[in-house]
Formats: structure tokens, C-alpha cells, sequence
């Protein structure tokens, strides 16, 4: 897994139950090293497990959260960014692809502008394992999260990838077996790298199988799944702009192969279900991300959220479907 | 597992979702809401004189689902005392939760529509939505 993520030592890999886990635990982690009134910038268009931890962490010990906004077509303002940057700033984090409105995020710039202001940067790389090539160090993420269900692997682990010598002057999280080099009575000394933030028994059947998945990813070329979903929205695309009843949530250039919208007049469940019928899985809600759907001022949407088994065929039966949905519901 | 679209229980949810009987705007009453898709009801139900519901409706927006149960709801409320009226509710939360059969929705009348959705976890609390509103109100 560190190779897959491009991380430069093995013990840079804390396995955790999957992003949500993974930010969690920075959260408290780095968390017990911040100082009342430091600031954390975060994004509008995060998924909830980017979002609430921080709020938790905020409450706990009065910092200060700021949002980078995001355009109507779905980018992020960066202009603002740059005066949300001060020297109160501790870290950055952010998706590389909104888990809604499919925009993939200039990370590598966020990075660097985060890195000249002497603060870290958390990327949340859910949503884009499956369909990106993922190099810590060309990023320049000091640290990054992902799951393994996202990746045609197993429900329940995912991890935390964090630089040696950050990880190295962090306190441990949980407490438990394994985690510790030696317990007495009157306390215990973590253990070194990655145990100290792996406590308990760990998930092993699940960590082979991510391994297995992160291996299959890697052969199948990253690069090119992650073209072809993106060429599958885009198609998508092209056909519900011929659709005047439906909103396409997000018009970002650069997009991965997630496509959320709505339909006037028709709930996005009672269309997910009609979908369903026909044999097509798409989520109905807020896809855990309320500020942004407040933001975008809907309640919920329809996503259409394309993978490496999806096909051309499929996608024009899709928007076939929708084109009659509106008359048949 | 019946299709919860399919034929005669489509056509009563669709018929009380399009042309619902008991909504009207109720100004000033919290709503419910359901967090996991935002969608809200709120119930309005008046008792008379003789002890029975003389009037109730409801108001907020959301999926055929949760719209339609409301009409139904509002609808069977009324003539009843409070008391049998929380029975209903009750016995209807009770087959949502799969605590009794589905098949106790047949004796009460368009709420038979919901059959297939009772046995939908995804949807259970779309239809559930207006009668936890109910239970507060009363």
C-alpha cells in the first residue's frame, strides 16, 4: 500500500477502518498539538467525514475553521484561499475529487500554497484511488486518507498515510494492544511507527484484500480507468443537457467520472427507485456532503457514479431512461 | 418481496401524491424531518367537542413515499379519538419496523399501499415520516 500511494517507507501506512477512521485520528492526533485560535481550512464541497471531525476538534479546543468556497460551476476560488492563508494556519485539507459534483481539485497547487504558508495539507483521496494515480510526493500531502471500498476492495479499512517524521512527533490515538512498547501501572511508552496509531487487533483478511485490489488497480493502468470514467460522464453529460428539466450539479473542467443532478418536479428518490427498476444503481440524497447541497440550494440529487465495469451502452440506456422519467413518474 | 411500484399500490401513492387531499400550508408547527434525505412533514390534527379528530392535515416537501403516507394518514385520522388514532399509528410503525406482518397494512385501507415499501429499509422511514409528526401532534 505504500508503494500505491507512493509513500517512501512502509511504516508511513497507519491502516485505519477507512477514511472516515483516517481523519479521525489526525484530528486527534494532530489535534492534541494545536493551540486555541489556530486555523484549519477545509472546503465547501467536503464530504461529512472531512468536515465534522474538525468541528469536534474545533469545539474541543477552540480552533478556528475557515471554507474555501466554490464556484457555481464547482471549482474551487482559490483567490479567496489565498487570503484565508495567514500564519495562524496549521493545516489544509481537502478532497482530490468532490464525492458530488465530480470535480477533481488542483491539488499540487493547494499544496504549495498551503506549504508556503508553512502550514500542512490533508488530502482525502476517497473518491480518487480508483481512479488516480496517487504520488504523496509529487502532491506534496504531508498527509492522505483513503478507503479501500472505493477501490473494488473490501468494506472496513482504509488508511492513513502521514511523512515518517510528522507521524514520528504525533501522540497516539487509540489505546490498546499493540500500540504501546511497555506498560506499567503508572503509564506506557508508545510504540514506534506505524503501531503506536494501531491499536487493538488489527483487520488482516482486510488488509490483504485492499493490497489485492490496490494491485488490480495497478493493472489495469490507473491513468487510462480514470480517462474512461471521465469520458463516460462527460457522455452523460452531453445527453441530460439535451434534458431541460435537469440541473447537472457542477460544470468543473476537470471532472472524474461522478455525475450528480436533479430532475424538476421529481424527488431524487422516487427517480432512483424508477432507475432501479431498470436494472441502475444510483444514490438519491445529500451524499453526505449538507453544507454543499445548502450551498448548491437543493435538498437532494440523483448521482450516477461510474466505474471501471460500466460501458458506453449503459450510459445511453441511462440517458434514455432519464429522457422518459419524467413522463412516466 | 412485491415490487413497492408495482400496479394498484402505484396507482393509490401516485393518485395521493399528485392530487393529495389533507395538504394545505401550516404555518408556526416544527416539522420532522428525515436527516438522511432531508425531506419534512408536519402534521396538524384538531380534536372537537365530542372527543374526535375533526380535522388534520399536513404540509412540508418531500419523495412520493413520504407525501403520499402523510395524505393517508391525515386522512384516516379523522373521526377517530386520539387514543385509537395513536393504535393506528402505532400498529403502523409497528409493521415499518418489522415487528408485525405486512399483512396487517390490509386492514387499513390505503396504508395497504405500503406494503411493498415495508419490507424497503432504504424507504421505510420515507413512509414512517408524517406518522412520527402525528404522534407528536397528539
Amino acid at each position: 500500500m505504500a508503494g500505491f500511494v507512493g509513500a517512501q517507507f512502509a511504516e508511513e501506512i497507519i491502516f485505519t477502518r477507512g477514511t472516515t477512521e483516517a481523519i479521525n485520528l489526525l484530528a486527534h492526533s494532530l489535534g492534541e498539538t494545536l493551540q486555541a485560535g489556530d486555523e484549519i481550512i477545509l472546503t465547501e464541497m467536503e464530504h461529512h467525514a472531512n468536515i465534522v471531525p474538525w468541528q469536534q476538534l474545533a469545539a474541543r479546543r477552540g480552533i478556528v475553521l475557515r471554507y474555501i468556497p466554490i464556484s457555481d460551476d464547482g471549482e474551487l476560488d482559490l483567490d479567496t484561499y489565498q487570503r484565508l492563508l495567514n500564519p495562524r494556519t496549521r493545516l489544509v485539507s481537502f478532497t482530490l475529487s468532490s464525492n458530488v459534483l465530480g470535480s477533481i481539485t488542483p491539488a499540487k497547487k493547494i499544496a504549495a500554497m498551503a506549504h508556503n504558508q508553512g502550514a500542512l495539507v490533508l488530502m482525502d483521496a476517497a473518491q480518487a484511488a480508483p481512479r488516480t494515480v496517487l504520488d504523496v510526493q509529487d502532491l506534496g500531502a504531508d498527509f492522505l486518507a483513503l478507503s479501500a471500498h472505493k477501490m473494488y476492495g473490501p468494506f472496513g479499512i482504509g488508511l492513513l498515510y502521514g511523512r515518517r517524521e510528522l507521524l514520528e512527533g504525533l501522540p497516539p490515538f487509540m489505546g490498546g494492544g499493540d500500540m504501546i512498547g511497555e506498560v506499567s501501572l503508572e503509564g506506557f511508552t508508545p510504540n514506534e511507527l506505524p503501531y503506536k496509531f494501531e491499536a487493538g487487533t488489527p483487520p488482516i483478511a482486510q488488509a490483504v484484500a485492499m493490497a489485492a485490489a490496490a494491485d488490480w488497480l495497478e493493472s489495469v493502468n490507473l491513468e487510462a480507468l480514470g480517462k474512461y470514467e471521465a469520458a463516460l460522464a462527460q457522455r452523460l453529460l452531453a445527453a441530460l443537457d439535451k434534458i431541460p428539466e435537469i440541473r447537472v450539479l457542477g460544470r468543473a473542467k476537470e471532472r472524474s467520472g461522478i455525475v450528480a443532478f436533479t430532475l424538476d418536479g421529481v424527488h431524487a428518490h422516487d427517480l432512483v427507485a424508477y432507475l432501479d427498476r431498470s436494472g441502475f444503481a444510483l444514490r438519491a440524497g445529500h451524499h453526505c456532503a449538507h453544507p454543499l447541497a445548502r450551498r448548491l440550494g437543493i435538498i437532494s440529487s440523483a448521482r450516477a457514479s461510474f466505474g471501471a465495469y460500466n460501458t458506453i451502452e449503459e450510459v445511453d440506456q441511462l440517458a434514455e431512461l432519464l429522457l422518459r422519467a419524467k413522463d412516466d413518474l | 418481496m412485491s415490487d413497492p411500484f408495482d400496479s394498484i399500490y402505484e396507482e393509490i401513492i401516485r393518485d395521493r401524491y399528485k392530487k393529495p387531499r389533507r395538504r394545505r400550508v401550516l404555518d408556526g408547527l416544527p416539522f420532522v424531518e428525515n436527516p438522511s434525505c432531508g425531506d419534512r412533514v408536519r402534521v396538524s390534527i384538531k380534536v372537537g367537542d365530542d372527543g374526535t379528530i375533526t380535522d388534520a392535515a399536513f404540509d412540508g416537501n418531500g419523495c412520493s413515499i413520504s407525501m403520499s403516507s402523510a395524505d393517508i394518514l391525515a386522512t384516516d385520522l379523522i373521526g377517530k379519538t386520539p387514543e385509537a388514532a395513536r393504535a393506528l399509528i402505532e400498529r403502523f410503525l409497528a409493521v415499518l419496523r418489522g415487528e408485525l406482518d405486512v399483512d396487517e397494512l390490509d386492514e387499513l385501507g390505503d396504508a395497504a399501499a405500503f406494503k411493498g415499501i415495508a419490507r424497503l429499509p432504504v424507504r421505510v422511514k420515507c413512509a414512517a415520516l408524517a406518522w412520527r409528526a402525528a404522534l407528536d401532534a397528539l
